[in-house]
């Protein structure tokens, strides 16, 4: 509608320097002003009180990947339907109201379709499902375990 | 006598709109966490925090005091670059959108006759965008970064557990959230705010969205307080079982960076939901008197702040994967529901 005028973006710039500028502020002041006695336990990742065991850099499920995925794929769709949003209503007034609707309508049942196949998959079983299939993992690994115990007390003897 | 186009007297009029939202909107966070510690006192019949000043009105500034003198703390097996990063990430993402939000319809400026020679109206927001509702959109997002950097830079396992379910959380729930606003959309034609705001103006200032939009209004609730991490979508924090969620090991001002980020969200989410769905400043008698526009703004934006408390002190947490279920198996679809229905029915009202 408007001509664009690079002038009227500013403020985002004009906000983000205040923005920045109170956080950084902020943390230099509690930075100069805050005590100092930093010892060996207190900079240690907290665990309870008890010394911590291992890495947290560990492997996750892979569902939160997979989530992760979903979401990109299913947010450029939302993003697609924006513009006609803005649109439908100068196509509907202008009589173009069918062509507009049924196209997007497509688009919607396309979208639609990968839903049902996503949910269909169990993607968003984290309940009933995902427990059976850890069980049966760890079932699988303490089976390991216990035949490399008896092989060890096996060579020992 | 002044040229009201001179660039830099508009850029100076929009460093004092951004200077005067963000400290009003700061000062309100500071007061929401005292009036959410009393309200919630009410409701579990405590007295809450009392002592410093009156009724415990210093209270905010007594926390913030406390917070510089603190001690900052970095674990020695966090990745230091990203743990300072992720709060200003927080903070910034947080405080962006501020500038957008139409605050009260368009005033003239008082006694700008004399000093102009004509007039000055101006519309009462900081930048009249285009692309505004975009722009919400697209920096909000952002701060899903700043959750789930801390979370994994913090090497810490309840940390690192906070933060990847809070970005799958917050991700989950962004659908929806888009989702829900196309209906909005779909019946305004744009996505500049002030305009969605100025189209609610008919039936004496009460042609609000949410009587058309209901379950589109439904739906951004809910995923509005899922994407701000509160009850009882709190799973991120979960302080029951994972201490503190993705901030354990923040502490001084980077944990209140955090903390006002989070309520700073509550706040500006808030303001969209009024803008979007209660007509934003629309009331009776705005027409005739514009001063009351921000008044009603305010207490709209008041109205969803004490829902949040208020559930926070009716709901009890979800379990993780009733909250997956929810978003993606009942939300999405309903948000889907709402554009098919508000679009059929938009064809037979707008076309000729």
């Amino acid at each position: 509608m408007n001509e664009f005028q690079l002038i009227a973006y500013l403020p985002i710039l004009l906000m983000f320097l205040v923005a920045a500028g109170f956080g950084s502020s902020q943390v230099i002041l509690s930075a100069l002003l805050g005590q100092r006695k930093a010892t060996k336990t207190k900079l240690m990742p907290y665990e309870c009180g008890k010394d911590p065991v291992g890495s947290a850099r560990e492997r996750f499920s892979v569902k939160f990947y997979l989530i992760a995925m979903l979401f990109i794929l299913f947010d450029i769709e939302v993003i697609f339907l924006v513009p006609w949003a803005v649109v439908f209503r100068d196509f509907v007034a202008s009589g173009n109201a069918a062509f507009i609707y049924i196209e997007m309508m497509v688009f919607v049942a396309l979208l639609l379709v990968g839903y049902v196949y996503v949910v269909k998959k169990g993607t968003f079983e984290w309940g009933d499902r995902a427990r059976v299939e850890a069980e049966t993992e760890a079932k699988i690994l303490a089976r390991q375990e216990r035949l490399a115990a008896i092989q060890v007390e096996r060579k020992a003897a | 006598m002044f040229d009201t186009n001179n660039p830099l007297l508009i850029a100076g009029a929009q460093f004092l709109g951004i200077f005067l939202a963000f400290n009003a909107v700061l000062v309100l966070t500071a007061y929401l966490s005292l009036v959410e510690r009393r309200v919630l006192a009410v409701m579990q019949g405590r007295l809450g925090p009392n002592r410093v000043g009156w009724f415990g009105l210093l209270q905010p500034l007594a926390d913030g005091i406390k917070f510089i003198f603190k001690e900052d703390i970095a674990p020695d097996k966090a990745t230091k670059f990203i743990y300072i990063l992720a709060p200003f990430i927080a903070i910034i993402s947080a405080l962006m959108t501020l500038i957008v939000y139409p605050f009260g319809p368009v005033v003239t400026l008082p006694f700008s006759e004399t000093f102009f020679g004509a007039p000055v109206t101006f519309p009462m927001t900081v930048a009249r965008m285009d692309v505004a509702l975009l722009y919400v959109l697209a920096v909000t997002s952002v701060g899903v970064y700043a959750i789930a950097l801390a979370g994994w830079s913090s090497n810490s396992k309840y940390s690192l557990m906070g933060g990847l379910r809070s970005a799958a959380q917050m991700i989950s729930y962004e659908l929806s959230l888009g989702l829900s606003l196309i209906g909005v959309i779909l019946m305004s034609g744009t996505l500049d705010l002030f305009s969605i705001a100025e189209q609610q103006g008919g039936w004496f200032g009460m042609k609000w969205n949410i009587f058309f939009q209901p379950l589109g209004f439904f739906v951004y609730l809910i995923s509005a307080i899922a994407e701000t991490n509160r009850v009882p979508f709190d799973l991120p924090e979960a302080e029951t079982e994972l201490v503190a969620g993705f901030h354990t090991e923040y502490s001084a001002m980077k944990f209140a960076l955090f903390f006002i980020a989070e309520y700073v969200n509550m706040t500006t989410v808030s303001m969209l939901a009024a803008t979007l769905f209660l007509g934003g400043f629309q009331g009776p008698f705005v027409a005739e008197f514009p001063i009351l526009g921000p008044f009603y703004f305010v207490a709209k934006v008041f109205f969803f702040l004490f829902l949040y408390i208020w559930l926070r002190g009716t709901l009890p947490r979800f379990r993780f994967d009733q909250l997956m279920n929810f978003g993606w198996k009942f939300l999405l679809p309903v948000a889907l529901l709402n554009i098919i229905l508000t679009a059929t029915i938009a064809v037979f009202f707008y076309s000729r």
